[in-house]
């Protein structure tokens, strides 16, 4: 009795038409999309046993005494995310001023520097490494112009939205004082996002770190070259050692740089 | 008057000037040495000849291409592509659940979490275009071998984003589970996922639109995708298709990213 009066009060869910709508579509999309690629999973798990004889081959040993000759290319890389990074960085910061729309108050500059902007980072660094080798030869120079847009297309987007970010009151009051546009800069927002710019120029270092490390796929310099020759002429065991040097590598400078982020902001 | 208001202002704080110039003297000689390993070898003579080629290319896009439907099309390429960033986001996006609960604090303990999150970064350290290289060998060339390599890169973000936000969860709920008698899997089930479930979906979001420029670069190694065909105009010279494909590739990217952002603001 007490039990069916207790059931009575519950109140029936009404039917989420939309809800259930969405998860077909995603449902849709994911088998669609499954299909369309030809995504196997029987055949992955059938093929499972490859993988390991890959990674026997690659790893079981690696080619040790390789090392003292990936040294060189693997400073390159270091080398080339270091410049490309920097390089991004110095052209980045003016730009994002004219991109944030609280220093410079015109939407008809901020929004095509914004437009520009978003192309820059919808190319992918290794697309603009194939492109930048065919104009200027295999080598780390077409690797490096890669990476500097890339990097300056991430910074100065970050950086933009620090800038939009900042306190505002602290503009005001020098304003208020009579200051112009680039006392404004100066004293109320350079010293606001300096270490937010910082902390970002480290962040782009470490993704053009790891990004070096695979552009000379495509020519474009550093240990992937390396890398790609020996995977053509299949020396497994040496692209294998690459593998965990560029590995340890990309490891120790996240961590270091990671670590200095965190002091920064 | 004017003086007195400067006077007044307050002195600045003193800082470790030594340890500052130290530092700066430090990252001004990683740059220099930076720049003299840059090995210039002055353009090539054939670089002005390209770069008219290239803005020829640009502004005679490809319509033979673009109106092909048949695989060899530009439209089979996109979807393709398209299909390779949903299939290998949601293959990381499931597997980068347990790893993210083997990640977080207050599901495994400190110790254990270590472990968990150690691994997370390793498998982010390793490259997609490598894995993606290493699949090629065992599921050959094509779509797959790229969504694989996806499905297992993606897992280092995610299973961190992810884990993160189990540790920021309401811990309440699980302990008023945990009280009730439930077990691991209730708390799982009943706890855990129903409270992170809305970020889990915003950050698996945003790693589709990270994956969908990652499946455009696979195809350069083989991994199927947009990259392939670009890959083969560039070194082909065909700057016309070049420029249509990353004409083409931008547009896509854009949108998706339109559309995934917008789901996301309303997620969170």
């Amino acid at each position: 009795m007490s039990d069916e009066s207790t059931e009575k009060i519950v109140i029936k869910k009404p039917f989420r038409f939309k809800f259930y709508f969405t998860i077909a579509i995603v449902v849709f999309l994911i088998f669609g999309s499954a299909y369309f690629a030809g995504f196997n999973v029987y055949e992955v798990i059938t093929n499972l046993g490859q993988t390991f004889r890959l990674l026997d081959k690659l790893f079981l040993p690696p080619a040790w005494d390789y090392t003292e000759r990936i040294i060189g290319p693997l400073f390159e890389t270091v080398q080339m995310a270091i410049v490309g990074s920097f390089l991004g960085a110095i052209v980045a910061f003016p730009v994002s001023l004219f991109a944030a729309d609280n220093f410079i108050e015109n939407k008809y500059v901020n929004t095509p520097v914004r437009f520009i902007l978003n192309i820059f980072r919808t190319i992918p660094a290794l697309v603009l490494a194939a492109l930048f080798v065919a104009v200027f030869g295999i080598g780390s120079f077409a690797g490096i112009v890669a990476l500097f847009i890339f990097s300056f297309g991430l910074i100065s987007k970050l950086t933009y939205e620090s800038i939009e970010a900042i306190d505002y009151g602290q503009v005001e009051a020098i304003k208020s004082l009579g200051a112009n546009k680039l006392e404004v800069l100066r004293y109320a927002i350079i010293p606001q996002v300096l270490p937010q710019f910082m902390s970002y120029t480290l962040y782009a270092f470490e993704v053009n770190v790891r990004a070096a490390a695979v552009l000379g796929y495509v020519g474009a310099g550093g240990i992937g070259q390396t890398y790609e020759r020996n995977l053509a002429m299949r020396y497994f065991d040496r692209v294998g050692m690459i593998i965990i040097v560029s590995f340890f590598a990309v490891l120790i400078i996240d961590v270091i740089s990671r670590n200095i982020r965190k002091r920064l902001v | 008057m004017m003086e007195t208001l400067v006077s007044n202002i307050p002195k600045k704080p003193k800082t470790n000037k030594l340890y500052k110039t130290l530092i700066f003297i430090a990252v001004f000689s990683i740059i220099i040495w930076a720049f003299d390993g840059l090995n210039y070898k002055g353009i090539m003579v054939t670089a002005s000849g390209t770069v008219s080629g290239m803005i020829r290319g640009f502004l005679n896009p490809d319509i033979e291409y673009i109106t092909n439907t048949t695989v060899d099309g530009l439209l089979n390429a996109v979807i393709e592509t398209i299909a390779i960033a949903i299939s290998g986001t949601f293959v990381s996006g499931i597997l980068a659940i347990p790893f993210a609960l083997f990640a977080s604090q207050n599901i495994v303990g400190e110790k254990v979490s270590k472990v968990g999150k150690f691994i997370i970064t390793m498998i982010r350290t390793f490259p997609e275009l490598i894995l993606a290289l290493i699949f090629i060998s065992v599921v050959g060339p094509g779509a797959p071998a790229g969504i694989l390599a996806l499905g297992i890169h993606s897992i280092g973000m995610l299973g961190k984003l992810y884990s993160e936000s189990i540790e920021s969860m309401d811990i309440g709920v699980k302990e008023a589970i945990e009280s009730c008698g439930g077990n691991k899997s209730e708390v799982l089930f009943r706890a855990v996922l129903p409270q992170v479930a809305p970020e889990f979906l915003s950050y698996t979001l945003f790693r589709f639109e990270i994956n969908m420029r990652a499946a455009a670069t696979l195809g350069l190694v083989g991994a199927g995708g947009i990259g392939a065909p670009l890959i083969f105009a560039i070194r082909s010279r065909r700057w016309d298709r070049a420029f249509t494909i990353v004409i083409v590739l931008i547009i896509t990217v854009t949108i998706i990213d339109f559309i995934s952002g917008k789901i996301r603001k309303k997620l969170v």
